[in-house]
């Protein structure tokens, strides 16, 4: 029966809403009176028997979970350990993103929010946004970087015919982290009858806590998949792509307090660590706020955001959600980077020796299996957050 | 060794006076080297008050027009450090009270005790950083704020709960700002019946810091009729409009500053 506890006391989020020194509210007074109404109340929401009821059904009938934890006996042979795949990629709109916006969507309706608006990147937590916007009947707004717009054409035309209103943002890189301070002007304009749901494990508390729960249903379900399948309680790893951490968070969460359990966080080296062009925040990242939390950012001498770049729009994020930068800080996750090339080759690797496209971000987790030492009895869960079908064309131009 | 600073220019200038008119501006805008000869102008025009605007990457509760000068500021190079180097050069000439203005990521990479000690040093009087929540002020930052005579200016919103409204008054020894509506995108010409509501509401609360009013904030009509409810009102984006257009600024700066100030207008 899924619940919402089994927060680890180690590495969870505390009272004030903070993962060690990282997380926290760090928002203008015009969003209090929202943030405040979302703190006090989303604990006691998210636990009402009616609540997980309508969750738990949206999330087997309309999602289509549990989703299989597959074992890829072709991959698992050439790495020479036991791989399984947790199969997130065949979630309804094709990633993980769902699972949060269902569980907001909810949230929203039990606090008489009318209006939706979102923020996306590559556009899959747009479409998952917009899916259940269309289902619950209420209208959404979606800012979308009008760079993004325009090299993600397929998931802009399906927002628009699930009913959204897309909004090409051109202020800044015209990316992610613009559409994202975009989305909380919304917010900010349309304070009374208006929620916000963001995307990932950022944001001010309590949303990286929130979306970390909603999302923690991925490694409740390998709990019970693994048991059933192998016996065993625990995976050797669990490897997931971290790009503000919302799958990561959810394949880690019931595993946190399992020290013997390694695992392995992977950002989008993009061209390269020691270029200009990356998004691997805990490798050139430091302490500083944005986005209303506290936690590692990409960011100039004085402060200022650096513009992160990856292959993946997914991934492409100058920060990290705070309860991550909290786990990188502690030691308690491995952060590994993996390069535009190196991903493009592992998803590649993927199509052809399971028959399975990855999405570019899930294909940053794949490519550290080569960089991995596994023992042969060992066993590796790997969260395959999402499908390529977006990614076609450029895994096709980067390959050809 | 405390070393309480009591003759804050803010305190002086609210026990004075009524009808304050604060100017913003964004630092180094247009040009880098503006901020000096912006302040200058500002006080000769007859201003009581400037709010310098820090600029950030990511400024989510400013407009477009802010946003598109602090984004030009920080191509022409403008930063924290270079902002107190240039009110350093004017320290000595300006009476009226400077209040800096920024979003928290810049300061707190430039290090708060360090900034507050900036600001004690350039003759500045107080901060607003709208990202950084009161109880985070009060529980990290109070006390070097209070060892460099900084004031921390919160704001409210049409949305704060008059709850909330005096635990923030009490919590301030500068001056409340009254965010004017809830929306950010810049000035609307004209203060709708709703916004007087809720000006009076405020000024029904008998609170004991001083109100300043921005946001929306655009001509001579909406100035006079918040300073109505207030002590004063605080223009942003028409003022940075105004810069954007000006090719002689001490001029345009007395004129804009004129055209605000006009008595006789049918308030």
């Amino acid at each position: 029966m899924l619940h919402f506890n089994g927060a680890s006391a180690k590495y969870g989020i505390s009272e004030a809403g903070y993962y060690g020194e990282f997380g926290g509210a760090f928002i203008p007074e015009m969003l209090y009176p929202n943030v405040e109404e979302l703190r006090l109340n989303y604990q006691e929401i998210i636990n009402t028997p009616s609540f997980i009821k309508d969750f738990r059904d949206l999330l087997r009938d309309y999602v289509g979970r549990p989703t299989p934890l597959f074992h890829a006996k072709r991959l698992s042979k050439k790495f020479k350990a036991t791989i399984y795949l947790k199969r997130e990629d065949l979630c309804h709109t094709g990633a993980h993103k769902v699972n949060n916006t269902i569980g907001q969507i909810l949230l929203a309706r039990h606090l008489g929010k009318k209006k939706i608006v979102a923020e996306t990147g590559a556009g899959q937590h747009g479409v998952a946004t917009a899916t259940v916007c269309a289902l619950m009947g209420l209208p959404c707004s979606v800012y979308m970087g009008k760079l993004d717009v325009e090299r993600q054409g397929p998931n802009v035309d399906r927002m628009r015919m699930l009913g959204a209103e897309v909004i090409a943002v051109e202020s800044g890189n015209q990316t992610l982290k613009d559409a994202t301070n975009e989305a909380m002007r919304h917010w900010i304009n349309n304070p009374i009858d208006t929620h916000y749901i963001i995307g990932s494990v950022v944001g001010p508390h309590p949303y990286p806590d929130m979306v970390t729960k909603f999302q923690s249903v991925i490694s409740d379900e390998i709990q019970k998949q693994l048991l059933q399948f192998t016996g065993m309680e625990n995976p050797d790893y669990v490897i997931a792509c971290v790009g503000g951490g919302s799958n990561a968070a959810g394949a880690f969460y019931h595993y946190l307090d399992e020290e013997s359990v390694r695992l392995i966080a992977v950002e989008a080296a993009g061209k390269g660590l020691d270029t200009d062009e990356s998004a691997a925040t805990t490798f050139l990242g430091k302490p500083g706020v944005l986005h209303g939390s506290k936690s590692l950012l990409m960011q100039s001498e004085d402060g200022q955001v650096i513009e992160p770049y990856s292959i993946s729009a997914g991934l492409d994020y100058p920060g990290i959600g705070p309860m991550h930068a909290n786990l990188y800080q502690q030691g308690r996750v491995d952060f590994m980077a993996a390069t535009d090339e190196e991903a493009l080759n592992a998803g590649m690797q993927l199509c052809q020796l399971e028959g399975i496209i990855p999405a570019l971000e899930s294909a940053h987790a794949l490519a550290v299996l080569p960089k991995l030492q596994f023992e042969p009895s060992e066993v590796v869960v790997l969260n395959l957050s999402g499908r390529g079908d977006k990614d076609l064309s450029t895994y096709t131009e980067e390959l050809r | 060794m405390e070393t309480v600073i009591t003759n804050n220019r803010l305190k002086d200038l609210f026990a004075a006076k009524r009808d304050i008119l604060s100017i913003y501006f964004t630092a180094g805008f247009p040009q880098l080297q503006s901020t000096a000869d912006i302040l200058l102008s500002l006080q000769n025009a007859g201003v009581d008050m400037v709010e310098v605007g820090i600029p950030f990457s990511d400024p989510v509760a400013d407009g477009p027009v802010i946003q598109r000068s602090s984004q030009q500021a920080l191509d022409n190079g403008i930063s924290l450090e270079l902002i107190f180097e240039q009110l350093r050069t004017v320290n000595d000439q300006i009476q009226i009270p400077i209040v800096l203005m920024g979003y928290f990521n810049p300061i707190l990479q430039y290090g708060v005790e360090k900034f507050c000690q900036s600001c004690s040093e350039t003759g500045v009087s107080a901060a607003i950083i709208p990202d950084l929540p009161l109880a985070v002020f009060k529980d990290q930052y109070e006390v070097a704020f209070g060892a460099a005579g900084l004031n921390f200016i919160p704001l409210i919103s049409p949305q704060t709960s008059d709850a909330r409204i005096k635990e923030i008054d009490g919590a301030t020894e500068g001056f409340i700002y009254v965010v004017a509506s809830n929306s950010i995108t810049g000035a609307k010409g004209e203060i709708s019946n709703l916004q007087e509501q809720y000006f009076k509401r405020i000024a029904n609360l008998g609170l004991d810091s001083p109100l300043m009013i921005g946001f929306g904030i655009s001509n001579n009509a909406t100035y006079r009729k918040a300073c109505q409810f207030a002590q004063g009102a605080i223009i942003g984006s028409a003022f940075i409009n105004r810069l954007r257009e000006s090719n002689d600024l001490e001029n345009d700066i007395k004129t804009f500053v004129d055209e605000i100030k006009l008595e006789n207008n049918d308030s």
